[in-house]
């Protein structure tokens, strides 16, 4: 098992990430909002990691099941993010580009 | 083996900061989700060598059908149908992190937990109470947006019932946090917290749907990352929390699009406080043929066309485009003016003009376009409404009042293609509509926007 993660040094985590996203976001074009949106919520689809953590840590049947729900929801979540943005940010290209193909 | 899965989520939790990073301009747009998925793919994989795990076949049926399930109806699905579906797959990344605590809470329920201490246990409570709420709130939100359920559903002592049913909620959590899990009182807390996340939702109107959405998105991040915590695993932390800033700004800009302070959306609803103003719109409505529209926009130097959500209903948008370059041929200088919460998202026009082909700087923000409406000579409206209506700027009894507007009433001439004569979204009477330089084109956006293209060619 790795070392766990203390308190204080969550906190600091919680901290610096809530300002990394901030100014991630801060300076971006309406045009983008959606995908943006989508973007991002495909990226919380790192879930589908601790809910694998949670299924191989699971006993009983009961744990069994809802680990079971866990990653079938975080895969989806995953995937689905995953595909949308694609298909959304796909469409984004400048006339310039149009003209090359 | 350990210290190289830490390696991969450190690199896998940056990819996600600068994909997400390139994802906030256009010209690097595709990349970022190119980069982030890179990241959850090895972040994925390695999470399988993690020590002591079992029930692989149990995770990788799950991986296999949640994955083919979403691939398949994320490649299906229509582009106007984006937001719901976001809004769908949000609402499973908030189940899948209640689903982890409940996991947890089971094993304290049995004292077999590898929970480390009293702030876990809380974080993991929370994080179930802030999922659970994202993941009823996101399929009710879902449900709207597909019109499988179409009103508001108000009933008396809403309020009341709403803020009974979360007092219970957290005490029951408060319970479990404190006094003891027993599954009795998780099965009773998971039971009242998706209830709240219906109640929560259900009298939202549609329009306000996008920044609840929004909001919804954000609680997931931050649901991930308190679950994150529980699992002492610091790239769902990161990425959870990055998640969670970045819908909260997301959330915050919308609101103030919308001019609708996000407890306003939440708490407040249209509709029920109106009646009283409603005051007389003067003039009336000056319908045109297709023919006549069609040589007026032949004939400008500059037109500006302003798409709201009824263009989306009609899949008038290819139309729209034909007719832009048809104009363009004849040397007309056509500009996309979007106001930010046209459609049923931010940037949900863009991505339908993206679709049919309008270059990106053909497109304009309302900030970018609101003073070129004076030297225009058309303004197009096909299918937006409350986004364009001057009462915003002149009537403080509006309920719309000081939501910033496209100025389409400053150009010389409007042209509004319409489906009929109902009102906007919020019920709210057009001004524009009755204007004197207004001209209403009745009928299905994309059979007007055929006969436009018929017009312009036959010049």
């Amino acid at each position: 098992m790795v070392e766990t993660i203390s308190g204080i040094s969550a906190l600091y985590i919680f901290l610096l990430a809530a300002f990394a996203g901030y100014e991630v976001i801060a300076k971006v074009p309406v045009i983008l909002h959606t995908p943006l949106m989508s973007g991002s919520n495909f990226v919380h689809g790192i879930v589908l990691v601790g809910a694998m953590i949670a299924l191989g840590h699971a006993e009983t049947t009961s744990e069994q099941v809802v680990g079971f729900f866990a990653v079938l929801l975080a895969a989806m979540n995953a995937v689905g993010g995953y595909v949308v943005t694609e298909r959304m940010l796909e469409m984004f290209k400048s006339s310039k580009e149009k003209k090359h193909g | 083996m350990a210290n190289l899965i830490e390696v991969v989520y450190f690199v896998a939790v940056a990819l996600f900061i600068l994909g997400l990073k390139r994802m906030s301009s256009p010209r690097t747009a595709r990349d970022g989700i190119i980069w982030a998925g890179i990241g959850m793919i090895a972040a994925t994989i390695v999470t399988f060598f993690v020590q002591d795990l079992n029930n692989f076949g149990l995770m990788i049926a799950a991986i296999i059908i949640g994955s083919g399930i979403a691939f398949v109806s994320g490649k299906r699905v229509a582009m106007t149908d984006m937001p719901q579906m976001i809004a769908l797959y949000n609402g499973m990344g908030g189940g899948a992190a209640a689903a982890i605590a409940a996991v947890e809470l089971i094993k304290l329920s049995a004292h077999e937990t590898a929970m480390h201490g009293q702030v876990a246990i809380n974080l993991a409570v929370l994080g179930a109470l802030i999922g659970t709420v994202s993941f009823s709130g996101s399929l009710i939100a879902f449900a709207k947006l597909q019109g499988w359920l179409r009103t508001a559903v108000r009933f008396p002592y809403q309020q009341a019932f709403n803020l009974l049913v979360f007092a219970g909620t957290i005490g029951s959590g408060i319970y479990l946090a404190f006094v003891g899990a027993d599954v009795p009182m998780i099965i009773l807390f998971f039971f009242l917290a998706l209830l709240f996340g219906v109640l929560m939702t259900v009298p939202i109107g549609g329009a306000d749907m996008p920044v609840l959405i929004s909001l919804y998105n954000a609680l997931t991040g931050l649901a991930v990352a308190f679950e994150g915590f529980v699992l002492n695993n610091a790239a769902m932390i990161i990425a959870g929390t990055v998640v969670g800033a970045a819908g909260t700004l997301l959330t915050q800009l919308m609101a103030k699009a919308m001019n609708r302070p996000l407890s306003n959306v939440l708490f407040g609803s249209f509709g029920a406080t109106t009646g009283a103003e409603e005051a007389a719109v003067e003039g009336s409505l000056k319908p045109i043929e297709a023919s006549d529209a069609a040589v007026m926009m032949a004939f400008a130097e500059k037109v500006i066309i302003i798409p709201g959500y009824g263009m989306a209903v009609a899949q008038a948008q290819h139309k729209i485009w034909e007719l832009s370059k048809q104009l363009i041929d004849n040397g007309v200088d056509v500009k996309f003016a979007i106001h930010p919460v046209a459609g049923r998202m931010p940037g949900h026009m863009n991505v339908l003009l993206a679709e049919a082909g309008v270059p990106y700087d053909r497109i304009f923000d309302l900030d970018e376009i609101n003073e070129e409406f004076d030297t225009a000579d058309v303004a197009l409206v096909i299918g937006a409404n409350d986004v364009v209506n001057p009462v915003a700027r002149s009537n403080p009894d509006s309920p719309i009042y000081g939501m910033p507007i496209l100025n389409a009433d400053y150009a010389k001439n409007v042209i509004v293609i319409k489906r009929g004569k109902g009102a906007g979204f919020s019920g709210v009477e057009n001004a524009l509509f009755y204007a004197d330089n207004t001209r209403m084109l009745y009928g299905d956006g994309q059979e007007m926007a055929s006969q436009l293209i018929q017009g312009t060619k036959e010049l």
